[in-house]
């Protein structure tokens, strides 16, 4: 068991032994099987992470029939690379442009692109970005240190069906040389959900 | 429902605090929370908007004082008395395999329809004022707003009649789906940031035409 802090939205202690009490109570009745939690959580813990929306970036940004693609039937693009599952159904990629920013919220619940970004950070959850996502959105990108000129139009896209959001951010300067592989390791969860931008490291050695 | 799920717009929640890296589960029992939430909801007795239902109907100050997987679990339990799953002996266990592959699959809630979308692309629409008790995906930002369609999504299952009271059996007859744009002076008035365009997936009983 770990005993990691977070500060916001997140727990432990009563919460412990309250789900240990449910689950052995609904294994005794036969309806869940404790070895299929574990590979549920196997699933969403390693093998479904961002990793897969990074991939999926890093072929839009080295390959304009796979960006085309992507943009025009996400749904397909995404599976191509054999990201599948449940809330990827009707995927949908925007793309970000010197002229405009996307960003995207669930202000409802957590909908969240989970075979491309895996299961959603608690930022992502909390009142906090749910709230202020589509009336301040700039402020928002602000607690993420990102600042974007006034300039730039902010799109906001509020999942509020089950059709889920994958933002292409622009590809950084200086990054002409490199392999789909090197660019994917650039790509971070938030940059894919529209609270980053990508960057390349002053001193990965890489440029 | 306008309950405390509804928090677009809500201000005074204080700064978002970013994690870089964050780990999907930061204590054990979120994944057991997780998984087993999962697990029985694979039994087959709800569908996803009754699910929803279920947490936005836990009262106001608990739902905004509970962390999330707590809020899972909180439903889940009301949920199982609901349906009184514990007594019941029809029910087996989902497999790891049989979990995991359907997680791994898809299951669409597009539906096939005879109707044709009676909104197209570029049409100005004035979402519904209503203020339904039940499940809805219509924000209340978004209430009584004039928007324009960007793209049609296809016939879906609508959510408000889907998430009717667990053990009732829904209805799953599909509306059209619209994404549909604001203007962020629309929702937010005029201290609104004036580059904001904010779009929402609406189904076609949200909207009504708009003349002009």
């Amino acid at each position: 068991m770990d005993h990691l802090d977070h500060p916001e939205y997140s727990e432990l202690s009563e919460m412990d032994a309250r789900v240990r009490a449910l689950e052995t109570l609904l294994t005794q009745k036969g309806l869940i099987d404790p070895r299929a939690l574990d590979a549920v959580i196997e699933r969403y813990e390693t093998e479904v992470g961002p990793h897969n929306g990074a991939a999926v970036v890093a072929k839009a940004w080295s390959d304009d029939a796979y960006r085309e693609w992507l943009l025009r039937d996400a749904d397909e693009a995404i599976a191509s690379l054999g990201y599948i599952g449940r809330q990827g159904e009707h995927m949908v990629a925007v793309q970000n442009t010197p002229q405009q920013h996307n960003m995207v919220v669930c202000t409802l619940c957590s909908c969240y692109p989970w075979p491309v970004l895996g299961l959603p950070p608690v930022w992502y959850k909390s009142p906090a970005y749910r709230s202020r996502a589509v009336i301040d959105p700039r402020g928002v990108l602000a607690d993420f240190g990102v600042t974007l000129d006034d300039s730039v139009r902010i799109k906001v896209w509020d999942s509020t069906a089950e059709i889920r959001y994958l933002v292409i951010p622009m590809r950084p300067d200086g990054t002409d040389g490199m392999t789909e592989q090197q660019l994917a390791e650039l790509v971070t969860r938030d940059s894919m959900i529209g609270t980053g931008v990508v960057s390349v490291p002053v001193s990965g050695g890489r440029v | 429902m306008n309950g405390a799920q509804d928090l677009g717009g809500g201000q005074n929640f204080g700064p978002v605090v970013p994690e870089p890296d964050e780990p999907a589960f930061h204590h054990d029992w979120e994944r057991r929370a997780m998984a087993m939430t999962l697990a029985i909801g694979a039994l087959g007795v709800w569908n996803i908007d009754q699910s929803r239902h279920e947490r936005e109907k836990l009262p106001p100050a608990t739902y905004l004082t509970s962390s999330y997987y707590r809020i899972w679990i909180l439903a889940l339990q009301n949920s199982l008395d609901a349906l009184n799953l514990l007594e019941r002996t029809d029910l087996t266990a989902r497999t790891a395999e049989e979990l995991v592959g359907a997680f791994s699959a898809r299951a669409s809630y597009e539906r096939p329809t005879d109707t044709e979308p009676a909104f197209a692309v570029g049409q100005r629409v004035l979402t519904r004022r209503e203020n339904p008790t039940g499940h809805t995906r219509l924000p209340r930002y978004a209430r009584g707003r004039i928007g324009t369609i960007a793209a049609i999504r296809g016939a879906h299952v609508f959510p408000d009649r889907n998430a009717v009271p667990l053990g009732d059996r829904p209805d799953k007859t599909p509306e059209w789906l619209y994404t549909v744009d604001f203007a962020g002076t629309e929702l937010w008035g005029e201290g609104s940031d004036p580059t904001l365009t904010v779009s929402i997936d609406a189904w076609q009983p949200y909207l009504q035409a708009v003349s002009g």
